[in-house]
């Protein structure tokens, strides 16, 4: 193994931060507005929500599932954090929103870890399943919250520690938390043992089946915080707002390279992934792009850097296919 | 090993579950709704489903091939768009109602151009078709957004929003070129070397591959199947509104993807068929055209579906298990 051998590859598996450098380099070059501080901030801010489910997600993908339930899960608590809000007040709405979420999570990860089901249909059917309970709770009525300058809910969505938005700030420690876990911790490496091949990982003596039931309960945790941040963003919230967002939010956690397969990944790269979409979004629309131009660039995007590491993985850039 | 002479209907249910479910849904709507059983809502029901269901014969290709397509709803949105535009082209203004023709015609193309881009990326990538097509799918919906200036389009010419309001004989002409489609997918998959093909891929790519077949070409055409009948739906679809409005066939791909693994198609590819499909899509249709005729809130339509879909998976697992053969742990 020479060392150029191994540097063509290592550079390759590395696409999506140089993909990254080159984007940040292109819209500073294109836009004097991109590269100031207040304006990284609020790309931060704005990235902050889907980035707490990408989150999730990772940890749900690296164990060798899917979870496409997450945008109207997102739905689902923030209706109901904002609903009960004026009801019995924040201090019980936000727990029982949580509990409810996890509980919602439980379900995927019952019928996901403990009865083996493809986790791409349940986690369908839980998305349209969910989407209707928000529909009926609701009765298809949007929420909100009537006192919006009075409640200390507001600290979730508006609020600012030492000048930094509480979104980023949940948002980053959350991610440093979850690398922690993940890089160093017993159940980080059981999830990544699980996904990338879960018949040795069961006669390594590691309980698969919990495994991945928890990782679907760290899923439902991360967008039950997403749900208090756009909850308190917003003071209010249609009952389909999360739709979509399961995509969006994949989308980010594949543009950070975690492998759908299972088994690899990287929470950091993921955070990578999302501020990359949201850099993407917000460097066009300085540039003066309609506003979804963004998604055109994100389908280049997402196909070039899981591409390039693919390509890096079998050593030839064009699959072998005939 | 069976002959066609001894038709079992129990085994034949057995082997189709779903079409048991369709008669039960069936039956028990006839007997709790006064509206269900009539012959102009058989019509609907059938008109109503088109849409899904022309995807779903598509969906049914790719999946067997062992691919997914996400990207049908941005398709269909697409071609409707291009279908109601068109027309209004200065270009075609003398056209009378010939009009329509080109603007068919382009819509249709734009779809099989979109599903042969997919298919293509599939094959020289190797990127595996979920990640390729969830790409399109928020690339094509960006396009349709740019491409509509987030404005709705209405079809001018009363001739387009007509031909929806036809019927040959007792049956809308919708529900016709449906079926139309499904006779030929289900020849297709079940008569010729393409659809023999179509298994072999999904069953075990690399004996197909020793097998002499061009998997690469294959996946693409069905990708290209796909595309033309989600582009075919969305001209349907647009000539019943007379309109193309820019967030048309959102999550249809989810309901589309419903309808095939309720017809007993598997995700890992290699098994399905288009009676299976077809049953899928009149399930959720009759559900849908039931519940609402009953008054139901369409809000509990969404829990009922998501329920069966779950139900189904695991009835499936517990019932063949042993067909998978696989080590249980």
């Amino acid at each position: 193994m020479t060392r150029l051998k191994a540097g063509g590859p290592a550079i390759a598996k590395q696409g999506i931060l140089v993909a990254f450098i080159v984007f940040m380099i292109a819209f500073s070059l294109m836009s004097d507005r991109f590269l100031s501080l207040d304006n990284f901030m609020s790309v931060f801010r704005q990235a902050a929500i889907i980035g707490v489910m990408a989150l999730g997600v990772t940890i749900v993908v690296i164990g060798g599932n899917l979870d496409l339930s997450v945008g109207s899960m997102l739905s689902f608590a923030t209706v109901l954090v904002v609903d009960l809000h004026d009801k019995i007040g924040p201090e019980l709405a936000i727990p029982v929103m949580v509990l409810a979420t996890l509980c919602l999570g439980a379900i995927n990860g019952f019928l996901i870890g403990i009865l083996r089901l493809n986790s791409l249909i349940v986690t369908l059917g839980m998305l349209s399943a969910i989407q209707g309970l928000v529909l009926i709770y609701s009765g298809g009525q949007n929420v909100d919250i009537a006192d919006q300058s009075g409640t200390w809910f507001a600290i979730f969505g508006r609020g600012a520690m030492f000048g930094i938005a509480t979104p980023i700030i949940i948002f980053g420690t959350m991610a440093l938390v979850f690398h922690i876990i993940m890089t160093t911790m017993p159940f980080g490496r059981k999830v990544y043992a699980v996904g990338g091949n879960p018949t040795a990982s069961v006669f390594s003596g590691i309980p698969r089946s919990r495994v991945v039931f928890t990782t679907y309960l760290i899923s439902a945790l991360c967008v039950a915080v997403a749900a208090m941040i756009l909850g308190s963003r917003v003071m209010g919230s249609q009952n389909n707002v999360g739709q979509g967002y399961e995509l969006q939010v994949l989308a980010a956690v594949i543009l950070g390279g975690t492998s759908l397969l299972g088994g690899a990944g990287s929470i950091l790269k993921t955070v990578l992934g999302v501020l990359m979409l949201a850099f993407i979004q917000n460097g066009l629309i300085l540039m003066g792009q309609p506003y979804y131009t963004q998604w055109l660039v994100t389908w280049v995007v997402i196909i070039v850097a899981v591409w390039l590491d693919v390509a890096a993985k079998r050593g030839r850039l064009f699959s072998p296919i005939a | 090993m069976s002959n066609p002479t001894d038709f079992n209907p129990v085994r034949w249910l057995m082997r189709n579950p779903i079409w048991g479910f369709v008669l039960i849904v069936f039956i028990f709507f006839s007997l709790v709704s006064d509206h269900f059983f009539d012959y102009r809502n058989f019509q609907n029901i059938l008109v109503q489903t088109s849409t899904i269901g022309l995807i779903a014969l598509g969906m049914t290709l790719v999946m067997i091939n062992g691919n997914i397509d996400l990207s049908v709803g941005a398709i269909l949105a697409l071609a409707a768009a291009f279908a109601v535009d068109v027309q209004s082209w200065a270009m075609f203004a003398t056209w009378g109602n010939w009009q329509i023709l080109p603007a068919v015609c382009l819509a249709l193309l734009v779809g099989i151009v979109l599903g042969a881009l997919n298919g293509f990326i599939v094959w020289k990538t190797g990127v595996d078709a979920f990640i390729v097509t969830l790409g399109a799918m928020l690339g094509i919906r960006g396009l349709v957004f740019v491409y509509t200036g987030e404005q709705s389009f209405y079809a001018m010419n009363f001739a387009y929003s007509d031909f929806s309001a036809l019927s040959v004989g007792p049956l809308p002409v919708l529900a016709i070129i449906f079926l139309l489609c499904t006779l030929a997918v289900h020849w297709v998959l079940s008569r010729t070397a393409h659809g023999r093909n179509t298994y072999a891929v999904g069953g075990n790519r690399e004996a197909a591959v020793n097998a002499g077949i061009r998997v690469g070409p294959h996946m693409m055409v069905n990708f290209m199947i796909i595309g033309f009948l989600a582009a075919l739906s969305g001209v349907l679809l647009s000539t019943q509104m007379g309109a193309a409005t820019p967030n048309l066939g959102r999550d249809y791909e989810l309901w589309v993807i419903t309808a095939v693994v309720l017809g007993g198609t598997k995700l890992t590819g290699g098994k399905g068929d288009i009676i299976g499909t077809f049953g899928g899509v009149l399930a959720i249709g009759i559900l849908r055209n039931g519940m609402n005729l009953m008054q139901v809130p369409a809000f509990y339509v969404y829990v009922i579906l998501g329920s069966i879909l779950i139900a189904v998976l695991f009835l499936d697992k517990r019932f063949n298990r042993t067909a998978d053969g696989g080590l249980r742990l």
